[in-house]
């Protein structure tokens, strides 16, 4: 594909996620009050909140990732995009590269963005914080690349929703054990760096394999 | 351009329709006919890649293809100028030169949808979105169509349009290959017709 499509096809995913926002603020809003919760239903004291920071964070930025995953290629699907781009010229893997790129940058990075905001309401040490936004920037992208293999399996089913939920899940754990390391180790002073290249790797991995289970996933779920 | 023989698609155990052979040559028009559930979708399904091909083969000399379904790819929140517009310069390779590319709202007007152009998709009319839809064709220079009911939810003056494209495509050297269950039929003499009928179990055996 060339750089030109390839501009034509972000710049239109970026302009359908503003002309619908809620698709992208929702799962924002969640994450904001799932955490507002967490010193609500445990306890607000602020030693026990910056001991469950981390993962009680991470764990709503995993709930958060799927409610928006399913956006990634439904409405592509329904209205028949998908299959235009299936029987078009353009590599399907590329285009499920720049989809999943375009829908990160409007679910993903606005919760990598959120996350100092979540971190303070927590109470985590201010320390943390950069390490909890970097867990962040590295891994989400990681969640919509794999997720992105589940939606394209899940799409032509009904309730597909519930289904890719227990399809992703499994995958994310990984994700969510390193993540949460990072941020322990660098409450308790300890090296956290071997934890993000871990997770760098983890994205690596998944950026060369993911949009090609996904591409073909694409085409079972079309025929 | 485009060759086939034998060709069925099998599904519950019962082949969909009777195998097709049939053999277009460049500039030439298809007429797919049959009742409902005959298979006509199916087949320019399989022919545009859609279906796996699972008995018969084909042979197709197109470079490009472009096929318009019952799913329109038309996206409902932009309008009908952005959606032309991303069509351009997605398919710029198979685009006419940049040159001679007609500009989007020249397009709009082409298919009658001058005052409506900056509307967004979800607004317009079954027929609006139709014609809208039939600005691939317009934008994307492929030597063979396959295009599914071109002409649902189109008036007397839509038909004509689709008519007058084909013809335009003819003219270059372009093949088209249409499903329609025959209200409309398209006017000129020199289209075949090939008539679907309801498969048998013997054909696939």
């Amino acid at each position: 594909m060339n750089g030109s499509a390839a501009m034509a096809l972000l710049r239109r995913d970026l302009l359908l996620a503003v002309r619908r926002r809620t698709e992208w603020i929702l799962p924002l809003i969640f994450l904001a009050v799932v955490i507002s919760l967490f010193p609500l239903g445990i306890s607000p004291a602020p030693s026990l909140l910056g001991r469950i920071a981390p993962g009680a964070i991470w764990i709503a930025a995993l709930l958060a990732t799927v409610i928006a995953l399913d956006g990634v290629f439904r409405s592509d699907f329904e209205d028949g995009s998908l299959e235009q781009f299936l029987i078009g010229d353009e590599s399907l893997t590329v285009i499920v590269m720049l989809k999943v790129l375009a829908h990160w940058l409007v679910t993903g990075l606005p919760m990598v963005l959120l996350s100092p905001l979540l971190g303070l309401w927590m109470n985590l040490p201010i320390d943390a914080i950069p390490v909890l936004m970097a867990t962040l920037a590295i891994a989400t992208p990681i969640l919509s690349l794999v997720g992105a293999i589940g939606v394209a399996l899940t799409l032509s089913l009904k309730g597909g929703g519930q289904l890719l939920s227990l399809l992703v899940f499994p995958l994310y754990v990984p994700v969510l054990i390193v993540a949460t390391a990072a941020i322990m180790a660098s409450v308790d002073d300890l090296p956290y760096s071997p934890f993000l290249g871990l997770l760098t790797a983890g994205l690596i991995l998944s950026l060369t394999l993911a949009p090609l289970g996904a591409a073909a996933a694409l085409r079972i779920s079309l025929s | 351009m485009i060759a086939v023989s034998n060709l069925t698609y099998e599904r519950y155990f019962m082949p969909v329709f009777r195998p097709v052979n049939f053999d277009l040559s460049a500039g030439k028009l298809l007429v797919i006919t049959g009742a409902n559930g005959s298979g006509k979708t199916t087949l320019i399904r399989i022919l545009a890649g859609i279906l796996p091909l699972e008995w018969g083969s084909y042979q197709s000399a197109a470079t490009t293809t472009t096929y318009l379904g019952h799913q329109l790819a038309v996206k409902d929140d932009l309008s009908v100028i952005e959606n032309i517009r991303f069509m351009q310069s997605f398919y710029a390779r198979q685009a006419q030169a940049a040159a001679e590319r007609a500009s989007p709202r020249s397009i709009a007007g082409r298919l009658g949808l001058d005052h409506v152009a900056a509307q967004p998709a979800r607004s317009l009319s079954a027929g609006q979105k139709k014609r809208c839809a039939l600005s691939r064709l317009l934008v994307v220079s492929a030597d063979l169509w396959l295009l599914d009911e071109p002409y649902s939810n189109l008036d007397e003056e839509g038909v004509s349009l689709v008519d007058e494209i084909i013809a335009d495509h003819a003219a270059r050297g372009g093949s088209c290959i249409m499903a329609t269950h025959g209200t409309h039929r398209p006017l000129r003499p020199e289209a075949a017709e090939l008539r679907l009928q309801a498969g048998d179990v013997a054909d696939i055996e």
